[in-house]
C-alpha cells in the first residue's frame, strides 16, 4: 500500500503540495488529475525518493520513503516501476540495452534477463525491436518501451507520469489499453498521473484530483462523472470557467 | 550593496559546500565496485584515444615554436644546444600538461557536462534511480577514474610528440645536430621532470572530470541549461587548471 501522509513540498518561494493526503491499496489503479503545475509529477517523484518532502511523508509497505537512507531507497526502489513522461530512455544504448539495464541490477542471469526483455516487448505489442535505438522510435513507440522497462522488472507498484501526453487519440488508446493489459496480467498497484480525463476513466479503479497542493475530491470513477463539486466538475469538463 | 555582497558570498558558499558533498558522495560510491568497473574500460578508451588527436595536434606545434623561440632568444648569447634544454623542460614540466589540460577542459569536461546534463534534463539521470542505480557509481566514478588515469598517459605522448618536432626543427631550420639537441635534452634533466608533470596531469584530469560531472548532474532547463553547464565546465576547468599548476610548482619544486 502507498500512503501520502500530509505531504508539504516547496520549490523557491512556489509552496507545491500543501498536505497531500491520499492512500492507494495494493492491486488498485489510482489516477491523479489536476491542472497543470499543481505538483502531480512532484507527488509522484516522493514515492521513490526522487524528492525529498518538506513535511510529512509518503509510506510504501509501512516505511517512510524521505527516512530511508541510500540502501534502503536501493531496495524498496527494486519493487517500483516509473513511466517516465516522455519515456526517458537511454538514448546512447538500444531498446533491448534500455530494458536490459534493470535487470542486470537485480543481479538476474543473462537467460532470465533475455526471456523478460522478450515478454515485455511481446506486452507493448514491440517484438522485433530490440536493436533499434530509441531515436528511431515514434513517440508512441518510445512510451510503450518505458512501460516495457517497467514491467520486465516485475514491480509491486507501476507509476505513470502523463502516459498519454502528447499522443494523437488512437495511440493514447493503446496506451490505455495496454497499462490495462499490464494491471488485469501483473496484478500490480498502478498510480496514474494525467489530465487526459478519457484515459482516467478507461485505466482507473479510483480517481484522485489535486488543487491546490491537496487532494480536492477522491472517488471511483462514476463518483467522479457525478460529482457537484464545481472545480472538479470545470476541471473534468475541461470548461475555461 | 552589503545585501548583495552578503547574497553572493552566501551563494558561494553553498557552492563550496555542494561541490564538498558532491565529492563526498563520490567517494561513498567508490564502494560500488560491479557497477563502475565494467564502465571504466569504456570511458579510459572514449577519453584517451579520443583526446589523442587535439593533444597531438597541440603538442606538434608547441614542440616547433619552442625550438624556434629558444634558438631566437639564445643568438650569439647561449650555445645552441640549450635548445633542446629549453624544449624538453618546458614540454616535461609546464606545456605538455597544461597546454593539453586547457584543451581537454574543452574537449572532454564540455562533452561530460553536455551528455550528464542532457541526461538529467530529460530525466535519464531519475530514471536510472529508478532502476536502483546510483548516478554516482554509474557515471560520476568511471569518469573521474578514467580521466585521472589516462590524462597522464595522454600527456606522456603530448611531450613525447612536442620533443620531437622540437628536435626536428632544430635540425631542419636551427642547424643544430642530433647529438647537440641531446646533449641538451639531457643536460638539465632529472626523473622528477617527468613525474612531476604526470602528477600534474593526472590532477588536471581528475578535476576536469570532477567539475564536467559536476556541473552536468546540476542542470536546471531545457537545451539553455546545457549550454551554459558546458561554458561554466570549460570555464571553472580552466581556472582549476592554473590554479593547480601554480599549487603543484610551489609544493613541488
Amino acid at each position: 500500500m502507498i500512503e501520502f501522509q500530509d505531504l508539504h513540498k516547496a520549490f523557491d518561494d512556489k509552496q507545491v503540495l500543501q498536505g497531500l493526503s491520499l492512500k492507494i491499496r495494493d492491486a488498485e489503479t489510482v489516477v491523479i488529475i489536476g491542472y497543470s503545475g499543481t505538483g502531480k509529477s512532484v507527488a509522484l517523484k516522493h514515492i521513490v525518493g526522487l524528492l525529498h518532502p518538506d513535511a510529512g511523508d509518503v509510506i510504501v509497505d509501512g516505511q517512510a520513503v524521505g527516512t530511508l537512507d541510500r540502501n534502503e531507497l536501493t531496495l524498496l526502489r527494486r519493487g517500483i516501476g516509473y513511466v517516465f513522461q516522455f519515456a526517458a530512455l537511454f538514448d546512447s544504448m538500444t531498446v533491448a540495452e534500455n530494458l536490459e539495464l534493470g535487470l542486470r541490477r537485480r543481479g538476474l542471469d543473462e537467460e532470465e534477463i533475455q526471456e523478460r526483455v522478450r515478454e515485455a516487448l511481446a506486452l507493448v505489442d514491440l517484438s522485433g525491436t530490440g536493436d533499434r535505438m530509441p531515436a528511431e522510435l515514434s513517440g508512441g513507440m518510445r512510451k510503450r518501451v518505458g512501460i516495457a522497462r517497467a514491467i520486465a522488472l516485475r514491480p509491486r507498484y507501476i507509476l505513470y507520469d502523463e502516459p498519454t501526453t502528447g499522443l494523437d487519440p488512437v495511440t493514447s488508446a493503446v496506451i490505455d489499453r495496454l497499462m490495462v493489459r499490464t494491471r488485469e496480467h501483473l496484478g500490480v498497484t498502478g498510480v496514474v498521473v494525467t489530465h487526459d480525463m478519457r484515459s482516467a476513466y478507461t485505466v482507473g479503479d479510483r480517481i484522485a484530483m489535486l488543487y491546490e497542493g491537496r487532494v480536492r475530491q477522491v472517488g471511483s470513477v462514476a463518483e467522479i462523472q457525478e460529482t457537484e463539486d464545481p472545480v472538479v466538475r470545470q476541471f473534468i469538463e475541461g470548461r475555461p470557467e | 550593496m552589503i545585501q548583495a555582497i552578503g547574497r553572493r558570498s552566501i551563494s558561494a558558499i553553498e557552492a563550496v559546500g555542494r561541490f564538498g558533498q558532491f565529492l563526498m558522495d563520490m567517494t561513498r560510491a567508490l564502494a560500488d565496485l560491479g557497477v563502475w568497473a565494467r564502465l571504466l574500460i569504456g570511458q579510459m578508451r572514449r577519453i584517451g584515444v579520443d583526446s589523442l588527436p587535439v593533444a597531438l595536434f597541440i603538442a606538434a606545434f608547441t614542440g616547433v615554436v619552442l625550438a624556434l623561440q629558444a634558438s631566437y632568444t639564445f643568438t650569439g648569447a647561449v650555445p645552441l644546444y640549450f635548445v633542446g634544454t629549453l624544449v624538453g623542460k618546458t614540454m616535461m614540466l609546464e606545456l605538455g600538461p597544461v597546454l593539453t589540460g586547457l584543451a581537454l577542459a574543452g574537449r572532454v569536461g564540455a562533452s561530460m557536462a553536455a551528455e550528464l546534463g542532457t541526461m538529467k534534463v530529460t530525466e535519464q539521470v531519475d530514471a536510472l534511480e529508478t532502476l536502483a542505480y546510483d548516478p554516482q557509481s554509474y557515471l560520476v566514478v568511471p569518469r573521474v577514474l578514467a580521466a585521472t588515469l589516462m590524462f597522464p598517459v595522454i600527456v606522456s605522448f603530448a611531450i613525447a610528440t612536442g620533443i620531437i618536432t622540437g628536435w626536428l626543427t632544430s635540425l631542419a631550420l636551427l642547424d643544430l645536430s642530433t647529438p647537440d639537441f641531446l646533449k641538451g635534452l639531457k643536460l638539465f634533466y632529472l626523473f622528477k621532470d617527468v613525474w612531476f608533470g604526470l602528477l600534474k596531469s593526472a590532477s588536471f584530469g581528475f578535476t576536469i572530470a570532477l567539475v564536467g560531472c559536476s556541473v552536468g548532474l546540476s542542470t536546471r532547463g531545457g537545451a539553455e541549461g546545457v549550454g551554459r553547464s558546458t561554458t561554466r565546465t570549460v570555464v571553472y576547468s580552466a581556472i582549476f587548471i592554473l590554479v593547480l599548476d601554480a599549487f603543484w610548482a610551489v609544493v613541488l619544486l
